[in-house]
C-alpha cells in the first residue's frame, strides 16, 4: 500500500487516489505552430525513468484536486508532494 | 546435441541420470558477433533460434542482465490465444498458434501446449453483439471461434456465477477453443537449448551499460563484461526497453508497468479452459499441478518494482470471486510481479529503428507470452533481411506518428487505466 501526503488533506492511502501519468509532460503551445513530432512527444512518447519519478495523482475520493507526486518508480519510496500549479524545482 | 526421447530417458534412468549433456554452455563472449541480442527471455531466444534456424546466422549472442527466462517469460499465466479483431494481431497471433502446436517437436523440449480453449464471458447484450462481431472478424482471418449462449456456458463452466441476481449476470461469452496454455520455462529452455546447439552463445549475467553508434550506424555495444562489436542489435527487453531507450537517447511510446499475477493453493481439476471476465479485467485457469492461475489488472502507475502491491490483488480477486464464487474458498499459495512495457495503443512494436542495424522488439502489455515464437520469427526475418515481414508490417514504430493505430482495446494512449 502506497500512503500519498496530499497537499491538501495530509496522508491517505493510494486507495483514494487514481494515477494520472508522467507530469513533466508539456502540451505544445496553442498560439504556435506544432510540428507533428511535438504532438508525438506530447501525446504517446515518454521517458518512462527508473528512479524519480514526477507524475500526477488525482485525490478521486478525497479532496479531488490533481496533485504532483515525485516517487522512486523502483523503490516505490515517495519524496515529495505538490499542488497541481507548483513549480517543482 | 543430445535427443530428448523415451529411449534416452531409459538409458539415462540405469545411469542414474548422471551422464546427460548441459542444456546450454556458459561461453565467455566474442570480440564481436554478426548479431547481438540484448534480452535472453523468450522473445529474444526464440529470436536466435529462428535466425539460425531460418536464415542460417549463427555467429549471434544472447546478452542477459540476469539468468535466462527469468523475467517475464518466467513469470506469466501462460496463456496462449489469437483472439483478435484486427487484422495484424489476428494474422500474427494466428501464424504464432501454428508455431506452438508444433513447438514440442520442433524443439525437441516438451512444451506441455494444451489447447484447452479460451472463453470471454459477457455481461450484456451489447456486449455479446461486441464479441459477434470480433468472433466474425477471426473467423475471417481463418481462427476459430464459437459465440456461446448461456446455457451452453454454463455447461462448460458450471461452476461460475448463474444466479439470477448478480450485479454481472453471465449473458454467453466468446470463445477460442484452440486457444490454451503451456509450460512458460520450457519454451524459454527449449529456445536456449536449440540455439545454443546451433552455435549461438548465451551469455548471461552480462549487464548493457552503452551503445557504440556512430555516423547513424551501430557498431557494438558496452556491457559489464566489456565491449562486443555487432553487425546487428537487436532489442527485445521488454519492461526494460525505455531504459536501453534512454542510452540511445530514444524516446518511444511505451511505459513500464507493474502485472500481478498469482496462484492459490493447488486442488482437483475443476477448469479445463482458460476463462475471462467481462465486466472487469480477470482471468483465470487452473495448471496441470492444480493450482488456480489467476492475474488481471496492473498496478497503475510506472514502477520497475517486479513486486506487487496488495490494493491492486484485492480489486481484481474481488472480480475473480464475483465470476467463481468458489475462488473464495482457496488460500492464496503465491503471488508475483513483473514489468510490462505497455505500448500506448496496447499493441506490440518490432521495427527497424532510425539506426542503421540497430532492431527495436517491444510493447507487448499484457500478452508478450503468447507472441514468443511468432515474435522470435517475424524478429529474426527483420533482422536478418533488414526489412519487416508482412506480418510484422503493421508493428512499425512510426505508427504513433502516422496515425495508424492498431488499437484492439479502444483504450487510446493510456493502456495502463484500469
Amino acid at each position: 500500500m502506497l500512503y500519498i501526503n496530499c497537499p491538501h488533506c495530509g496522508m491517505r492511502s493510494q486507495n483514494e487516489f487514481s494515477y494520472g501519468g508522467d507530469a513533466s509532460v508539456k502540451r505544445p503551445e496553442l498560439n504556435k505552430e506544432v510540428s507533428d513530432q511535438e504532438w508525438d512527444n506530447f501525446v504517446y512518447n515518454r521517458k518512462s525513468l527508473r528512479g524519480k519519478h514526477l507524475e500526477l495523482w488525482q485525490h478521486i475520493s478525497g479532496c479531488r484536486q490533481w496533485i504532483k507526486v515525485e516517487r522512486d518508480t523502483a523503490t516505490h519510496e515517495i519524496f515529495r508532494t505538490f499542488k497541481a500549479d507548483e513549480e517543482v524545482a | 546435441m543430445q535427443k530428448y526421447s523415451i529411449f534416452n530417458l531409459v538409458k539415462n534412468a540405469f545411469l542414474n541420470h548422471e551422464n546427460w549433456d548441459l542444456a546450454w554452455k556458459d561461453p565467455t563472449p566474442k570480440e564481436e558477433y554478426d548479431v547481438v541480442i540484448i534480452g535472453g527471455g523468450g522473445h529474444g531466444l526464440a529470436t536466435a533460434y529462428y535466425l539460425a534456424k531460418e536464415h542460417n546466422i549463427t555467429n549471434v549472442a544472447i546478452i542477459e542482465k540476469g539468468w535466462i527466462g527469468g523475467g517475464n517469460v518466467g513469470r506469466n499465466t501462460t496463456i496462449i490465444r489469437s483472439n483478435y479483431m484486427h487484422d495484424e494481431n489476428g494474422l500474427f497471433s494466428e501464424f504464432g498458434m501454428d508455431l506452438w502446436r508444433k513447438m514440442s517437436q520442433d524443439l525437441n523440449y516438451n512444451v506441455m501446449f494444451s489447447p484447452r480453449g479460451i472463453i470471454n464471458l459477457a455481461h450484456s447484450d451489447a456486449q455479446m453483439n461486441a464479441y459477434a462481431r470480433r468472433g466474425n472478424s477471426m473467423r475471417l482471418n481463418g481462427i476459430d471461434a464459437v459465440l456461446l449462449n448461456r446455457e451452453q456456458v454454463k455447461e462448460i463452466i458450471p461452476m461460475a456465477d448463474f444466479s439470477e441476481n448478480v450485479r454481472f449476470p453471465i449473458f454467453g461469452g466468446l470463445m477460442q477453443p484452440s486457444a490454451g496454455t503451456a509450460r512458460h520455462d520450457a519454451v524459454a529452455w527449449g529456445y536456449a537449448r536449440q540455439a545454443d546447439s546451433m552455435g549461438v552463445d548465451i551469455i548471461q549475467n552480462c549487464e548493457v551499460i552503452g551503445f557504440d553508434v556512430s555516423a547513424g550506424k551501430i557498431n557494438g555495444i558496452r556491457t559489464s563484461r566489456g565491449n562486443i562489436k555487432a553487425k546487428k542489435v537487436g532489442i527485445c527487453v521488454a519492461g526494460s526497453t525505455n531504459i536501453l531507450a534512454e542510452k540511445l537517447n530514444m524516446t518511444l511510446p511505451i511505459e513500464t508497468h507493474l502485472l500481478q499475477a498469482c496462484v492459490s493453493e493447488p486442488v482437483k481439476p475443476v477448469l479445463d479452459n482458460v476463462v475471462t471476465f467481462g465486466a472487469g479485467h480477470f482471468y483465470v485457469s487452473q495448471s496441470d499441478k492444480g493450482e488456480m492461475v489467476m492475474g488481471g489488472d496492473l498496478d497503475g502507475y510506472n514502477s520497475y518494482a517486479q513486486r506487487g502491491n496488495l490494493p491492486t490483488l484485492q480489486h481484481v480477486l474481488t472480480e475473480g470471486i464475483a465470476m467463481m464464487p468458489f475462488l473464495s474458498k482457496l488460500k492464496m499459495l503465491r503471488t508475483w510481479g513483473g514489468i510490462m512495457d505497455m505500448s500506448m495503443d496496447g499493441s506490440p512494436i518490432i521495427d527497424k529503428t532510425h539506426i542503421d542495424g540497430l532492431y527495436l522488439n517491444c510493447g507487448w502489455c499484457y500478452g508478450g507470452f503468447k507472441a514468443t515464437p511468432a515474435s522470435g520469427w517475424t524478429f529474426a526475418h527483420t533482422i536478418a533481411q533488414d526489412r519487416v515481414h508482412e506480418l510484422n508490417a503493421g508493428y512499425s514504430l512510426n505508427r504513433f506518428n502516422t496515425g495508424h493505430l492498431i488499437d484492439e482495446k479502444g483504450l487510446g494512449t493510456k493502456t495502463w487505466i484500469s
